[in-house]
């Protein structure tokens, strides 16, 4: 649909675009990245016509724009510009009328019903049929930028060129109108390309990306061929993360500040913990990066609050979650930033005990109850049960996502090992049980201190976690069994 | 009734109503029965119809076409202030007009239109310099720029002039009359020597009415909607120098209509090109006949330049106008 071979060009002798090339299918959206002044806006300009290249061409339909006349381009390829100022007043509806302009030929041709359907729609589509006679002055930018991607709609071409369409709306209306594009997009065929200043957005919503820097295409494909941290980093000289979108399979980048206001000599002590018959609890100063299958806060979130509360064997677990969420805020918590889980064992039983390396320390703490031993690996069918294994592990240092993965294997194995080591066996099988059918585990770290990128078994802090978690499962297993017995 | 149809009704209203006026006003009363039975008193009905009538429909004709060409060049320009006085145009056919006066310059098959025809080379040539010069000094012709612009080509037109004026003998009050502008002793002949250039350029003006529309909105998002820029320019910039050349050879340099006209226009009815240029025509020919009314009855029997009286409305109009896009509204 629209191709652009060799483009170069600029103001005066000034070359800003070099030498550029790529193509778009028809029906596809594509979207162009790249810093204050890289080239975009004037790739833009390059491409609609407006500025001369100095070399290269721009073909739509296999046909140089440069062929096109005015009117017939206009039909063809509808431009979104930046927000200007304006010296006069125009009525919204005026405004999107002229959008109508190139389909309007001859000395006295008037309005026609095609034409006032199209504008009609363009209104309609983006949420602005009620301000059709408010003057565009009296509009905040967000609604005005509106009114213009309906001056866009209303001319009906096939090939949308839109800068940074989202400028000036709030996150409710950047959605709103990327999806009234999109659909657009994919409804009538549409061939768009854009600008975007927001990564993240253009990852989401465009099936190809391409980053520009100095003038030239550092990198053209897929969102995840393009959103990759090196280049995103390089391009835009500044740190970035990267991380995949929760609904959609399109990379998101965070950026990573500059200046971090988190004071050093953050540090878990097992002496911190607070044992009482009603729950263990850990408060730390600054919040630790936690990975965590518990009731509340379950998934990866950065938490300053840890709970482990005991609750009646007979605890009806069907609102559980709102009812640990009650009883967090009752506590003089916040729960947004409190991670917790529950267990029918005595809490005072729980077994929290620090373990020192070369890189740090880690502390772990377990409560169980093994009433409800499962072997995991025989298939029988089975009855809820309370009896629930819950392993913290706090570890005073960096630790990436591998290491996290890798420290909750590592956990897991040692819990295992401490159930095998004490004949700990389920009921239903006669074979040794790996585990209860409500086990949590929670790692958390203090992104403090030596970087940890591994915590398998061979590594220091994955030594740690195997003994610690081997030991402390073993004595609240003996705990647990002294007080059945009493 | 729409608003639209009320605009026009409401302006053509005003412009009857000015016409009457203009005619039956002045140091001989006329009774208005007079225009419709001309009859019932023929000294009355002379004066009327060779005196007073080729006088109020030539201040309508010069006030038409400037008010409709300011309205063009504030659409092309994106600048309310500007007008043919305020862009130095009106100088420009003036110096066309008073030079071909000056040195008695006839053109050959053009006989009595060889003077606005001149004018109006004098005017594009204005137009054409203002623009290429402000645009040196500022690229996005910010409204500032432009309008310092025609007044430096005023300032400097207007010496050539005084400097022809000054060689001049006998010709002297004839020419001193393109400075303040005057639509006084002129009759019929000077109506037929401005009507077909006030119609055709007006015509070209409306041709691109909606072209004019899209200008509004920068020309380069104009170019996006698909107008064809540099031949819609040319041809409004053209348009607008034969209103103006007309209009400056039959009434010398009256400021401020083109100003005034259109942003009063634009307030009260709105700002499509479509009905901007045709009421700002009409308004303005309304406005320019009662302004000569004005210029010859107020302190009668002497009369006023008719330039002193639009200026004295204009100026203040134009710090209005100023002072709301520099502040923002009021």
């Amino acid at each position: 649909m629209l191709q652009i071979e060799n483009l170069s060009g600029g103001y005066g002798d000034k070359k800003i675009v070099d030498r550029i090339s790529f193509s778009v299918k028809k029906g596809r959206m594509l979207g162009i990245l790249g810093p204050n002044g890289s080239g975009k806006s004037t790739l833009m300009k390059l491409i609609s016509g407006v500025l001369e290249p100095t070399s290269g061409v721009v073909r739509v339909d296999g046909r140089p724009v440069g062929d096109f006349p005015a009117k017939e381009l206009a039909r063809k390829m509808a431009v979104l510009p930046q927000l200007h100022a304006h010296a006069f007043s125009h009525t919204v509806r005026e405004t999107v009328s002229l959008g109508r302009y190139p389909h309007q030929s001859g000395w006295f041709s008037s309005w026609s019903a095609e034409d006032e359907a199209a504008v009609q729609e363009a209104m309609q589509l983006m949420d602005i049929s009620h301000y059709e006679s408010t003057l565009l002055e009296e509009m905040s930018g967000g609604e005005q930028q509106r009114v213009f991607v309906a001056q866009a709609l209303a001319q009906n071409a096939a090939v949308l060129l839109l800068d940074e369409p989202t400028n000036h709306l709030d996150i409710n209306h950047q959605k709103e109108l990327l999806d009234t594009i999109k659909k657009q997009a994919i409804e009538k065929e549409l061939t768009i390309i854009s600008i975007f200043h927001d990564i993240n957005l253009a990852s989401m919503y465009c099936d190809e990306l391409l980053l520009m820097d100095e003038g030239s295409i550092v990198r053209k494909g897929e969102p995840h061929e393009v959103v990759r941290t090196h280049d995103v980093e390089s391009v835009y000289q500044t740190r970035v993360s990267n991380h995949p979108h929760p609904e959609l399979p399109k990379p998101q980048i965070t950026l990573l500040p500059g200046v971090r206001r988190t004071p050093a000599g953050l540090k878990v002590k097992a002496g911190d913990f607070l044992v009482t018959p009603e729950f263990v609890a850990y408060q730390s100063q600054l919040p630790l990066k936690t990975v965590s299958s518990a009731v509340v806060n379950a998934g990866s979130g950065w938490f300053r609050n840890f709970l482990n509360r005991r609750v009646d064997a007979n605890y009806n677990v069907d609102n559980s979650y709102e009812e640990m969420v009650d009883y967090i805020e009752d506590s003089g918590l916040k729960a947004t930033d409190t991670v917790a889980m529950m267990t029918a064992v005595r809490t005072e039983h729980a077994i929290v005990r620090e373990y020192a390396g070369d890189f740090g320390s880690i502390v772990v703490a377990v409560t169980a109850g093994v009433g409800n031993g499962v072997d995991v690996s025989q298939a029988v069918a089975r009855e809820q049960r309370v009896g629930t294994i819950n392993t913290w592990i706090m570890v005073n240092g960096i630790l990436s996502d591998e290491a996290f993965i890798q420290a909750m294997i590592t956990a897991t194995e040692a819990k295992t090992k401490a159930l095998q080591h004490e004949q700990v066996i389920d009921p239903l099988t006669g074979t040794i049980a790996t585990g209860t059918s409500t086990d949590s585990c929670l790692v958390a770290a203090t992104q403090q201190g030596e970087t940890l990128p591994y915590a398998g078994p061979i590594t220091e802090v994955g030594k740690l976690i195997g003994t610690g978690v081997f030991e402390c499962t073993v004595e609240a297993i003996h705990l647990y069994r002294e007080a059945k017995k009493a | 009734m729409s608003k639209t149809a009320l605009a026009y009704l409401v302006s053509l209203i005003l412009l009857g109503g000015a016409v009457v006026l203009g005619v039956t006003v002045g140091t001989v009363s006329i009774s208005p029965a007079v225009i419709w039975n001309p009859s019932s008193d023929e000294a009355a009905a002379n004066i009327l119809w060779n005196i007073r009538m080729p006088r109020v429909v030539l201040a309508g004709l010069v006030g038409a076409a400037l008010a409709i060409a300011g309205a063009a060049f504030q659409g092309l320009l994106k600048n309310p202030l500007a007008d043919p006085y305020t862009l130095g145009v009106s100088s420009g056919a003036a110096v066309g007009a008073v030079m071909t006066l000056f040195f008695g310059i006839s053109i050959p098959f053009l006989g009595m239109y060889t003077l606005p025809v001149i004018s109006m080379i004098g005017a594009l040539i204005t137009m054409l310099a203002v623009m290429g010069f402000a645009r040196l000094v500022d690229r996005s012709m910010k409204m500032e720029t432009v309008i310092l612009t025609g007044i430096i080509f005023s300032s400097f037109l207007g010496s050539i002039m005084s400097l022809m004026i000054a060689l001049t003998g006998e010709e002297l009050r004839q020419i001193i009359g393109w400075l303040l502008g005057s639509v006084s002793m002129r009759g019929w002949p000077y109506v037929q020597m401005a009507l077909p250039f006030v119609l055709v350029g007006s015509f070209v003006l409306w041709l691109y009415r909606r072209e004019l529309n899209a200008m509004l909105f920068g020309e380069e998002r104009a170019q996006h909607l698909g107008v064809d820029v540099k031949k819609s320019k040319l041809a409004i910039l053209i348009g607008g120098s034969v209103l103006t050349g007309s209009a400056v050879a039959v009434s010398g340099t009256i400021g401020f209509v083109g100003l005034v006209v259109p942003h009063i226009t634009r307030l009260v009815w709105g700002s499509d090109h479509r009905h901007v240029l045709p009421l700002s025509f009409i308004n303005g020919a309304a406005l320019l006949i009662v302004c000569d009314l004005v210029a010859r009855t107020i302190i009668s029997p002497t009369e006023l330049p008719i330039g002193v009286i639009t200026a004295f409305i204009g100026a203040p109009v134009f710090a209005f106008i100023f002072f709301r896009q520099r502040r923002g509204g009021l």
